[in-house]
Formats: structure tokens, C-alpha cells, sequence
């Protein structure tokens, strides 16, 4: 039973991983723009996409974690300007409803390109993962890159992400602006300038995401939506706007998960969303999220 | 000889002109049409594209060939294909517009079991001939008597008796079994199936675990881990596309393989993308009596032609989707000419043209088939052993057994889940003798 439950754990702390690289984008967007961005999942399928293409044509092994990086911070750094500037920053003063039907408009348009091309035929590049080999715990055997590295890089993009928001003066404003809007602009903060930076990290954090989970799954079209209904529920648990939270929802879910497969694997599909339904019954904000006044 | 009366004359001459517009439309068209228009429903998006569009490709590559030819008894064909990815209610909208607003003659529908269980109706209410492609689930003829509707292909009972047959018969001393499957209609349909026939012929196997992930999982690791565990002597999956891949290829970075014994009814569909990252000695299923190096066909000028064209253009071997298109269009073709020439030469009315699907024998890229008189299609189940071989960077087949369809196919009139609780050892034992792959 103990070794059952140290193979659960290992399995929920690799799937919470890969969970909280795309969560922390969203909520991270959502927390600054007060923007739900749809297209978000279809960040982390490019990011993924880029990834594989760019695995593929590093041809040596050594490379392919290189590649990955690059990936990431190309479709960040070209994608999150492109919408951000060419999109988002048009609507931000309307309403929600506008503003969800044109992110979700984007991410039909971002599933169509892919298509276009990358094919439909399911791409694999695992270079990165028989790179690092395999783990045994307890004659199981696991990839390093799922066991350590992936676990490792969220941890690190966690402790980098809030190290940046509460010790640089970029954070600090971007938290200013979070907080309140009007007063951030009223001291000089360039609101413009902080949407931008901080769309573009989001986007390059999606992109990473996928540009991680690539030597791990098959890309097909439509794998941005598994993961965006998978991050929604991670942030709508959370709390919007909660990093630190989307990482303990994103752990909390990865281990409901796989302690399901365990032992009652006909609740696997339906945990991260029983989770979700029991927290906001509880708590309608989200297990960090905090009530907020409007003025009516 | 009778007079002519002033009478019998008008009401010749009215019945004549009224015919057209009394008759229903579907009861004439003995005069030749211009072109014959077909309704292709597939998957254009989604997962399941990776079906979808090599289905496509191949109506494209065959129509074109065909028209080449001169077409279906001179009358060229053109098709008009609709996306079945939005779901049900949009592919009945689709389909009633392409029967009523684009003329289609025949509608070729579909891919997804859900979607040939409602276009069937349609079809009876618009009085359409349908041919159901590619959809595999058994339900369809046992539940429902379809005037319209035939299928140019087997279904989901032998093609899960078959593998399961070859599993008994290469590894008769099995004693756990493990499921992994896609939770949706096919993943639980098939494993109810294997369950059911298992416990027929060998009742004491164990099932260790039930794993059904979600349908369209990308990260299988928990249950690799599970499995790893427990150590089945069987994983059993008909998982398909991307999901199969990235099941495979996780399961051979973590060594899985080394500890089980792998069924994948679906697996030759993979083949080309996983390489050989798929080890040897897995049992491979292929949808049916087809593969691009089949056992009897692949030396033929027909196969050999057509995956060299299918190549050339798309860049990719044919996998089943685009042999089960390939069966549809040939099956129309030879209806089409049978009908014409049971007509006397005239061109035949759908309620002909559908008589003449109905025990209708025809050959296809691969072999020979029949169409049963209750429209379901009757075809041999390919199933073998993966085997790597210097001439292909992916795993062929090797050991391959053609199962016949008396043998894994439930008669007609009788229910697939109940029938497959009589099959037996003796079942196990009628199965034909391997055939080795040959370069």
C-alpha cells in the first residue's frame, strides 16, 4: 500500500506539472488584462508544435532541449505581441461576453493554422525523453524527463514567476496594476506597456507548456482544447488570479487523478471537475481567491 | 387487336405526363444522368481527422481514377464532402442539405458509429441510398432494418473476436488480462465485447484492471505506472490515432512491453507513426481484409498501383480508412453495373440500385467480399504479430492469419454480445494456419 502510494504521487507530481505550466499562463493573464483567454490553449499547442518541428530539425539528441526553449520563447515572444497588440488591447474595455467571443474566435482561427500547417497526421518527437532515460523506483520504471525534469522546471518557473512579481520593479507593477487599474495609471505606470509584458509572458508560459509536453504525447489536432478545459478548471479552483494557488490546485488535482487510477479508475475523468464543483460550493472564489466589491 | 379508343388514349397520354410528378423521384432516373453526385461525410477536424482525411484522399485519388476510366457505365462521378467533426444534429443538417439542395445520389456516411446510427434514418426519410464507410459499431443491423443503408465493411464483433481469437491461439496459457481503452461508445463497446467472448472460451482469465482514459488523453503515465504493478499477462487496447501513439511510445519509454503481451485490434492504422518504437510480437489488428502489403494481394497490379499513387500524392502508406473508402466506391461501382445490367442497359432507379447492394459480391483493392442480405458487409479480419524487418523503418506483420467471416461474425439475425457467448475452444481451434510476411 505504501509503495502504491509513493507510484501515486510520483505520477500526480509529473501530471500537476505539465498541468500548472499552462494553469499559471492563464490565471497570470487573467489576474493583469481581466481577460479569460480561450485562445490560450492554442499557445500551447503551437508552443508544442514549434517544439516538435524545431526537436526534428536539431537532429542531434543533445540539441533537443535546447530546441524546446527556443520554441517556447519564439511563439511567446512573436504570438503574445501579435494578439496582444493586435487584438486584445481593442477590447479591454468592453464587455466579458465580447471579450470571451474573441479569444474563442482567435483560438478556431490558431486550430485552422495548425492544421494548415502541421497536418493533421499525429506528430511524436521524443528525443528530449530517451535523452534522459529512465528512473527505477521500486522496479517501476519512469522517464527522467517526466520524474524530474518536468516536476523541476515547474517548480522553478513557480519560485522565478514570484520572484519577478514581488523583487523587480517591472513585477512590482505589473501587482500595481493588478490591484488597482486606474491608480497604477494615475502614478504614471504605462498600463499599455504592462498589459504587453505581461500577455507576452502568458503566452510564452502556454508555449512552454506545450513545448515540455511535445516529446511526451502524440500532437494532434484539438489538443489545445483538452488542455485549456483542464487549466480553466485548475484556475476556476484556484482561484482567478492565484499563481501560488494554481500551483497547489494544479498538485491537488494531479494527485486526486492518479490515486483515482489507482484505486477507483472509473472517477479519473470526472476528478479535477468534482474537485472544482465541491471547492466553488464552498468557496465561490476559489480556494485563494478573494470575494471582490464592486461599486453598483 | 383492340381499337384504339379516344378514351385509352388521353388516359395513356395524361398517366405518361402525370408519371414524373406522381412517382417519387427516387423510383425513376432510368434516364442516364450527367454526373453522379456523392456525399462523403468524414472526419476533416478533430482527433479523428487522422481517419477523416485519409479517407478523403483516397475518394479523391479513386474518383479520379475512376473518371479517368469514363466513369461508372460513362457517367463521371464528383463528390461532395462534408466535415462530421461539429457533431450529430450539424452532419443531419448536412446531410439533408447535400440530398435536397445539392442533388447527391448516394450518400457515403460516415466515420463515428454515432453518426451512421443517425443518418441511417435520415437516409429511409429522404429515401437515399447510404453507404456506411467505416463506422464499425455492430448495432446498427441487429437493432434496425435500414431500406436505404448498407455497409461496405465488417463491424465491431470480428473485429475483436479476431484478435482475441489469435491471442488464444498463440498464448492459450493467459491468466490475467488488463484493459486500457478510450472512454467513449467504442472503448466500452469493444472491451464488452472481448469480455463477454473471453469468458466463453477460457472463463478462469482474470481481469486485473479496468483503465478507461479520457477520450482525447494525452499522458498515460499513471496507468503505464498501474500497469507496470500489477503486471498483466495481457494489455488489451483498441485505442486509435494520436491516443494509440502516444500510449505506445510511452509504454515503450517505461519498458511496459517487456512485461506484458499487447492486443491492438487498431494498431496497423499506427504502424507507419510509431515505428519502431513498437517492438516486436504485438498483436496487430487491421480493421479487416486489407493492408498494404496483404498476405494474397500485395504482388497484384491493382494494390501495388494504387499504394504507389496513394504515395506519390500523399507522401504516406494507406492505412484502413482509405482501403474501407476504397471498398465503398468499388462496391458502387459493381452495383451500378450490375443494376445497369440487370436493367436491360437502363439506367437504374435507387430502389434498384439498393436491391442490387444487397448480396452483392465485389472485388476490392485486397480481395473479394459480400454485402448480406440485411446490408451488413461480410469481409475477413487481418490480424499478426509485429515483426521489424531491414525494409521498412516500421513494423510489418508477420505471422498473419485471415480470419473468415463464418468464423468471427455473428450471423445474421442474431445480437454480436450474445453470440460471442457461444464461441469455445473448439472456436479457438478453427483458426487458419499463419502466413509468414515475405519481402
Amino acid at each position: 500500500m505504501g509503495l502504491l502510494l509513493l507510484l501515486a504521487t510520483l505520477d500526480g507530481l509529473a501530471y500537476a506539472a505539465q498541468l500548472f505550466m499552462v494553469a499559471v499562463g492563464l490565471t497570470l493573464v487573467f489576474g493583469v488584462l481581466k481577460i479569460l483567454n480561450v485562445a490560450h490553449g492554442s499557445l500551447f499547442a503551437i508552443g508544442a508544435y514549434l517544439a516538435s518541428t524545431l526537436v526534428g530539425l536539431a537532429g542531434a539528441p543533445e540539441l533537443s532541449l535546447l530546441a524546446l526553449a527556443l520554441a517556447a520563447m519564439a511563439t511567446g515572444a512573436v504570438m503574445g505581441p501579435l494578439i496582444e497588440r493586435g487584438l486584445l488591447a481593442r477590447i479591454y474595455e468592453k464587455e466579458h461576453v465580447l471579450q470571451l467571443l474573441v479569444t474563442f474566435a482567435l483560438f478556431m482561427i490558431l486550430e485552422d493554422v495548425q492544421k494548415l500547417v502541421w497536418g493533421v497526421q499525429p506528430l511524436f518527437e521524443d528525443a528530449p525523453v530517451r535523452l534522459l532515460g529512465q528512473v527505477e523506483v521500486g522496479g517501476i520504471f519512469y522517464t527522467a524527463y517526466q520524474l524530474l525534469l518536468l516536476p523541476g522546471v515547474a517548480a522553478v518557473a513557480l519560485v522565478a514567476l514570484t520572484w519577478f512579481l514581488r523583487r523587480t520593479l517591472l513585477g512590482r507593477t505589473i501587482v500595481a496594476v493588478t490591484h488597482d487599474r486606474e491608480a497604477a495609471t494615475a502614478i504614471g505606470i504605462d498600463v499599455r506597456r504592462v498589459h504587453l509584458v505581461t500577455f507576452t509572458i502568458g503566452a510564452g508560459l502556454a508555449a512552454l507548456g506545450g513545448a515540455l509536453a511535445a516529446p511526451t504525447t502524440s500532437l494532434v489536432p484539438g489538443i489545445g482544447v483538452q488542455m485549456i478545459v483542464l487549466s480553466f478548471a485548475v484556475v476556476a479552483t484556484a482561484g482567478l488570479g492565484q499563481i501560488e494557488g494554481a500551483a497547489v490546485t494544479a498538485l491537488l488535482i494531479g494527485l486526486a487523478r492518479s490515486l483515482a487510477v489507482y484505486f477507483a479508475p472509473e472517477l479519473e475523468v470526472v476528478i479535477p471537475y468534482l474537485l472544482m464543483v465541491a471547492v466553488l460550493l464552498v468557496r465561490p472564489a476559489g480556494l485563494f481567491g478573494r470575494t471582490v466589491l464592486q461599486r453598483v | 387487336m383492340a381499337a384504339l379508343t379516344r378514351r385509352a388514349a388521353l388516359a395513356t397520354t395524361t398517366s405518361a405526363l402525370a408519371a414524373p410528378w406522381i412517382l417519387p423521384r427516387s423510383a425513376l432516373g432510368q434516364q442516364k444522368p450527367a454526373r453522379i453526385r456523392l456525399g462523403i461525410s468524414t472526419f476533416l477536424s478533430g482527433p479523428a481527422s487522422v481517419f477523416g482525411v485519409p479517407g478523403r484522399n483516397a475518394a479523391d485519388l479513386l474518383i479520379a481514377q475512376l473518371n479517368a476510366r469514363g466513369g461508372i457505365a460513362g457517367v463521371p462521378v464528383e463528390a461532395l464532402v462534408i466535415d462530421e467533426a461539429p457533431g450529430v444534429n450539424f452532419l443531419l443538417g448536412e446531410c439533408r442539405r447535400l440530398a435536397q439542395n445539392e442533388n447527391v445520389d448516394v450518400m457515403l456516411a460516415s466515420i463515428s458509429s454515432g453518426s451512421c446510427l443517425a443518418v441511417a434514418p435520415l437516409a429511409e426519410e429522404l429515401k437515399l441510398p447510404n453507404i456506411m464507410w467505416d463506422c464499425g459499431t455492430q448495432r446498427i443491423f441487429e437493432e434496425g432494418s435500414w431500406r436505404w443503408s448498407v455497409r461496405t465493411q465488417a463491424n465491431a464483433v470480428p473485429e475483436i473476436v479476431a484478435p482475441l481469437l489469435y491471442l488464444l491461439k498463440i498464448r492459450p496459457e493467459v491468466q490475467t488480462v488488463a484493459v486500457v481503452n478510450q472512454d467513449y461508445a467504442w472503448g466500452r463497446d469493444s472491451w464488452a465485447i472481448w469480455k463477454s467472448a473471453m469468458e466463453a472460451i477460457k472463463p478462469g482469465i482474470k481481469v486485473v484492471a479496468e483503465l478507461f482514459p479520457k477520450f482525447g488523453a494525452t499522458d498515460f503515465s499513471t496507468e503505464i505506472t498501474r500497469l507496470q504493478a500489477l503486471r498483466p499477462d495481457v494489455v488489451f487496447s483498441t485505442s486509435w490515432g494520436g491516443e494509440l501513439d502516444t500510449f505506445v511510445r510511452q509504454a515503450a519509454e517505461r519498458r511496459l512491453f517487456e512485461r506484458s503481451l499487447f492486443v491492438l485490434p487498431l494498431a496497423e492504422s499506427s504502424l507507419e507513426r510509431v515505428g519502431k518504437t513498437l517492438p516486436e510480437g504485438v498483436i496487430v489488428g487491421a480493421r479487416g481484409d486489407h493492408w498494404f502489403l496483404h498476405p494474397t494481394a500485395k504482388d497484384t497490379e491493382r494494390l501495388k498501383g494504387f499504394v504507389t499513387e496513394y504515395r506519390k500524392r500523399f507522401g504516406l502508406y494507406p492505412i484502413y480508412p482509405t482501403f474501407h473508402m476504397a471498398q465503398a466506391l468499388f462496391a458502387l461501382e459493381a452495383a451500378y453495373g450490375k443494376a445497369i445490367a440487370a436493367n436491360g442497359g437502363a439506367w437504374p432507379s435507387r430502389e434498384q440500385l439498393m436491391d442490387t447492394l444487397r448480396g452483392l459480391e465485389f472485388d476490392h483493392l485486397t480481395g473479394r467480399m459480400k454485402i448480406r442480405e440485411d446490408g451488413q458487409g461480410l469481409e475477413p479480419m487481418l490480424i499478426g504479430l509485429s515483426k521489424h524487418v531491414p525494409e521498412y523503418p516500421f513494423p510489418v506483420l508477420d505471422r498473419m492469419v485471415l480470419f473468415p467471416p463464418e468464423l468471427v461474425m455473428n450471423p445474421m439475425g442474431t445480437k454480436g454480445l450474445e453470440w460471442v457467448k457461444t464461441l469455445s475452444m473448439e472456436t479457438v481451434a478453427k483458426t487458419p494456419a499463419p502466413i509468414p510476411y515475405k519481402a
